[in-house]
């Protein structure tokens, strides 16, 4: 998520080299940049990586930024293509993992978890242990799905946004997101559902 | 959740639901068919709540000082003055 209150950049003065200006974006951008990358990757160190390349690249081919999109979208899409590089140097023999049904249809979206957690106290959903779970959980998913949750639901993107930052269509945007969504709730209810047990 | 005629259809747009995206027409039917159905109103909060948290965890989450300095360091912002 972009801090709402940050002034807004001027394409020419990046564009033209304006290190003021530069430095601004940078700071204003490194937060949600190096966030998306740490649960693309869940790796401090690949994470800073990523961090660093995009904005390498983003500085190397701002001259070349059209606009057609925000900048914050160009960025995005950046970071989200570094971090899929590095999953797959990771594994250069496993192909990225993607979801297997298909964009257009949400057969085979799971339903069996019916814990109403919500109750349990605010506090159980700020420790380190929940911190690791909700990880996990994101890591569990596949990338297709993944990248199109975190856009949108941690970085609170529109639709349309995350649907540009990915190059995908918007009812392939909503599709993903109702898969990512449902298996993450699924995952969290098992989880959540045996702390209640304890209350 | 099979004993109900719509739970299926529910969970199909629940997604756009919790969006508040749907038409009104449509988001009536949806709210009337939660009146009616304790599982599918779980499923639509437990939802909500799973983004929730994901979202408020993002929030507090700053990139820590010293890889800011690094990166800084590395990016080396004067070599792209023009």
């Amino acid at each position: 998520m972009i801090n709402e209150e940050s002034e807004p950049l001027n394409l020419k003065k990046l564009q033209s080299g304006d290190t003021e200006e530069l430095t601004k974006m940078v700071q204003q951008y490194s937060d949600p940049i190096y966030r998306v990358a740490l649960r693309m990757l869940n790796d401090q160190a690949e994470a800073e990586d990523v961090l660093q390349e995009t904005f390498i690249k983003a500085l190397r081919s701002l001259e070349n930024f059209e606009g057609r999109s925000n900048l914050s979208t160009w960025l995005y899409r950046i970071a989200v293509n570094e971090s899929l590089m590095v999953i797959r140097k990771r594994k250069p023999e496993i192909s990225i993992k993607q979801d297997d049904a298909g964009d257009e249809e949400n057969e085979g979206i799971s339903v069996s978890q019916i814990v109403d957690w919500c109750c349990l106290p605010e506090s159980e959903f700020l420790t380190n242990e929940t911190r690791g779970v909700l990880a996990d959980a994101i890591q569990k998913l596949p990338e297709n799905l993944r990248t199109v949750f975190i856009l949108r639901d941690i970085e609170g993107l529109s639709i349309i946004e995350t649907a540009q930052a990915l190059e995908l269509t918007e009812t392939n945007v909503k599709t993903r997101l109702l898969r990512a969504r449902m298996k993450l709730r699924e995952e969290l209810s098992v989880y959540f559902g045996e702390r209640l047990t304890e209350y | 959740m099979e004993k109900h005629l719509h739970c299926k259809e529910f969970v199909d747009t629940i997604s756009s639901y919790v969006d508040g995206e749907l038409s009104e027409e449509l988001c009536a039917e949806l709210d009337k068919h939660l009146s009616e159905c304790d599982n599918c109103r779980i499923v639509v909060n437990t939802l909500k709540k799973t983004i929730d948290i994901y979202h408020q965890q993002a929030e507090r989450e700053k990139v820590p000082d010293d890889v800011k300095e690094r990166l800084f360091y590395r990016l080396n912002i004067e070599q792209f003055r023009k």
